[in-house]
């Protein structure tokens, strides 16, 4: 039987740090399993968690009025989602649905910002971490916003 | 072997080529400006014109005496025989479903020029690599230029566009010409020092009425060439064309590109009056049955939106971007392209701007602004 | 250099706007051999009247001379050419230009980065690689597109799916789409690559090969193992016309492929 601090360990996003930060943290998590169609978190309600994925596809996605549910990134084992609970009033911006079966292994809001508080070398080397992501999300969401398939970029000799 | 032509016998060597089935083309006055035309007699030329060339401005004027080459070179280069402004190359024929394309094969002359200047030879040799020693060659080009018969003269004077010691293409003539000779006014004197440069330029000489030439006139001939070096070399067009393309390419993002734009009209005469400038489209098109269609080939220009045309737009869609591919093709990335520089220093593109843009100012403000900008990364 | 007849033998939509054509020549000479190309050449095609079109191979090298060229109608000879019934004549001249390094592949792993339409350029690549002409360790395919519905080649994608690593991005989908929604960095970004041992090819547009080059860069695949296909306006495409210029290069007669180490500089230079 895999501890959390285990399952924190095999995940890339906490790749590299130190025992005794992930035996720290372990009590924030929990193991938990999404099946298709379920929601890991609603668009404009608590952002409780921060989830980190194991496997399985997770779909982030909005609620288009007459067109139904809008798909912008799906995420799969080794992807984060959710960066909410960082700040109040910790309310999720997207919704996040499982497209299939998904492991997943989630932190505690609260509990994450409280050990954040206590190491903040730890909270900085976190936040770092975080900001990388989320730099990298954004450039992917200006590019998608690019449309570089569609007609002015389109043309490639072929 | 240098030999005297006596200039009354020029009709001599003129009918001497014709004789040889030769269409023979030289400088003529044409609409105010000495171009280049047909030339059937010694009539044709323009004795005793000259031209005054600044930026932007050309016009003829009498000379006091009655030189038949006294003036510099006119809009028009000998591209125009060679690389053909507007030439046919294929027709395709449809039927029901099938096409047919039948290549045009074109009769092409026997042509002599007359009066080639040496920055001008410069730039057929440079032509000559692009369009006719590559991997793939234009054919119409290369046919045109196997039969071509030259006759080239050293220049003694030269219009203040001129700058061919920048470029190190003249005024003496030092590539290889069917006859190369120089004209000569001494007082009452007036004659030329004629040379020949192949088998086909000794032919012609011998129908000619030579006669020896002193040791004092070839001498006098060569000082009034290398006088005028000397004087092109003080003047203020002359510049350092060593390291014009490593300039050029530390330059490609200058503010000065945005200047030359506000000037530029992209209106594409340099390319046009230019003797290097070789790029070419071709036009489709059909007859109003829908059964006959040709392809045409013309002269294009990099200062046109089309030429760089892609889907989803122009690449260069301004004049700055264009003025900038201009200049750093024939001054930088024509040596990486054909080993050498695509400027020879003739002028045309400074007088026929309509603006008067000049590429040897634009040369020297870049230099200042790329020493300027050396200055300041070398300050602490 | 005139063109050569050929005739449209079988004529397929990928999707509105985009399609397939397979070429035989019309009058084949019986001394005459069919047409060998290299991977990531092209050919020019001509539509009676209209004019010629610059159009990258996208079939099998294969012996039996037909020649298959995937075109998105976009321009006024692009658009004729989509007019061609099966049975009608087109002229053919090429092949020109440098294709894909093939002999970099040796003993390295291939990560084959197609965007949109440039996936057709690269086509040969994998046929090649599913055939085993590539002595590579892995062949790896990264595709993006706008949405599944303007996905190249579909049939074959599924087969590849079970043949190769295969990575599809699109950036708009819905629940039904089985792969990625996002852009095509994404799964790059996210791939375990061995930089030092592999080399990568790219086509798609200017933008998304420019964010490619980057993640893989910061992969550490070196400069000189990433190749891309480069577009400009081709008329004569043997290097006569100027057109195609782009710094000291004719993307006709010294690209379309390019190695990134070479043109690395050019790259940075807008307006090119």
């Amino acid at each position: 039987m895999k501890t959390i601090a285990d399952l924190l360990h095999e995940h890339p996003f906490f790749r590299g740090l130190a025992e005794s930060d992930l035996q720290f943290l372990a009590s924030c998590g929990e193991n938990c399993v999404y099946h298709k169609g379920d929601y890991l978190a609603r668009e404009n309600s608590q952002a409780n968690h921060f989830f980190l994925i194991r496997s399985g596809r997770v779909a982030v996605e909005t609620f288009v009025p007459h067109r139904g549910p809008l798909c912008l990134l799906t995420l799969r084992g080794g992807d984060i989602f959710g960066w909410s609970w960082l700040f109040p009033p910790y309310i999720s911006a997207f919704d996040a649905r499982a497209l299939e079966d998904v492991r997943s292994l989630r932190l505690g809001g609260e509990c994450l910002r409280n050990k954040c508080e206590q190491e903040p070398k730890l909270g900085f080397e976190l936040m770092k971490r975080f900001a990388r992501i989320a730099t990298e999300r954004l450039q992917s969401a200006r590019i998608q916003l690019l449309d570089i398939y569609g007609p002015d970029h389109q043309g490639h000799t072929a | 072997m240098d030999y005297r032509l006596q200039a009354s016998d020029l009709e001599c060597l003129i009918q001497a080529i014709r004789n040889k089935g030769y269409l023979l083309y030289g400088p003529t006055l044409i609409d105010g400006a000495i171009t280049y035309g047909e030339i059937h007699s010694v009539s044709n030329l323009p004795q005793g014109w000259t031209d005054d060339q600044q930026a932007g401005q050309y016009r003829v004027m009498r000379r006091g005496d009655k030189a038949y080459f006294g003036y510099a070179v006119g809009p028009h280069s000998w591209k125009k025989y060679l690389q053909l402004p507007r030439r046919p190359v294929w027709k395709v024929a449809k039927q029901n479903q099938a096409i047919e394309i039948i290549e045009v094969q074109e009769t092409v002359p026997k042509q002599a020029f007359l009066g080639v200047r040496s920055c001008e030879l410069h730039a057929i040799a440079i032509q000559d690599r692009i369009l006719s020693q590559g991997d793939y060659r234009n054919e119409s080009y290369r046919q045109r230029r196997a039969q071509l018969f030259t006759v080239a003269l050293n220049c003694t004077s030269a219009a203040d566009t001129c700058f061919c010691t920048s470029m190190n293409t003249g005024p003496e003539v030092t590539l290889p010409s069917d006859l190369t000779m120089t004209e000569m006014i001494e007082g009452r004197e007036h004659f030329f020092v004629i040379s020949g440069g192949s088998e086909a330029g000794t032919k012609i000489m011998e129908k000619l009425p030579l006669r020896p030439i002193s040791e004092g006139e070839r001498k006098l001939a060569k000082e009034r060439v290398e006088r005028l070096a000397e004087e092109m070399r003080r003047g203020p067009r002359h510049f350092d064309s060593s390291d014009l393309k490593e300039l050029l390419y530390r330059n490609l993002d200058s503010s000065n590109w945005e200047k030359v734009a506000d000037r530029c009209l992209s209106c594409a005469n340099c390319t046009m009056a230019c003797p290097t400038c070789f790029c070419s489209t071709v036009e489709d098109t059909t007859d109003l049955s829908g059964e006959h269609a040709e392809r045409w080939e013309r002269w294009d220009s990099c200062f046109t939106a089309d030429l760089s045309h892609i889907s989803g737009g122009s690449v260069r869609a301004d004049t700055r971007s264009r003025y900038r591919q201009w200049m750093t093709h024939k001054l930088a990335s024509w040596h990486d392209q054909f080993d050498s520089s695509g400027c020879v220093g003739c002028g045309r593109c400074i007088t026929w701007c309509p603006v008067g843009i000049d590429l040897t100012e634009e040369v020297r403000t870049i230099r200042a602004l790329d020493q300027k900008q050396v200055r300041n990364q070398e300050k602490p | 250099m005139i063109p050569t007849v050929y005739r449209v033998s079988e004529r397929s939509v990928e999707y509105p706007g985009t399609f397939t054509l397979k070429l035989e020549a019309e009058n084949p000479e019986p001394d005459k051999l069919p047409m060998r190309f290299a991977p990531g050449q092209f050919n020019m095609l001509y539509a009676f009247g209209v004019g010629e079109s610059a159009i990258s191979f996208s079939g099998l090298g294969s012996d039996d001379g037909n020649l298959i060229h995937t075109i998105r109608a976009q321009g006024n000879v692009t658009r004729a050419l989509e007019r061609l019934k099966a049975g009608e004549s087109l002229g053919v001249r090429g092949p020109f230009g440098i294709g894909w390094p093939l002999h970099a592949t040796v003993g390295r792993e291939v990560l084959i980065i197609a965007g949109g339409l440039g996936l057709a350029p690269l086509r040969p690549v994998i046929y090649a690689g599913l055939l085993g002409h590539l002595a590579a360790i892995r062949v790896r395919l990264f595709y993006g597109a706008r949405r599944p519905s303007e996905l190249l080649y579909r049939e074959e994608l599924a087969q590849w799916g079970q043949q190769l690593n295969l990575e599809i991005s699109v950036d708009h989908g819905d629940g039904t789409w089985p792969g990625h929604i996002g852009v095509i960095t994404d799964p790059l970004q996210a791939a375990q690559i061995d930089g030092a041992n592999s080399v990568a090819f790219l086509c798609g547009p200017e933008i998304m090969m420019r964010f490619c080059i980057q993640v893989l860069l910061r992969k550490g695949v070196p400069a000189s193992s990433i190749y891309l296909s480069m577009e400009r306006n081709m008329k004569c495409a043997i290097g006569l016309c100027g057109h195609c210029q782009w710094g000291p290069n004719f993307i006709c007669k010294d690209g379309p492929v390019f190695c990134y180490e070479d043109i690395r500089p050019w790259l940075q230079i807008r307006s090119l």
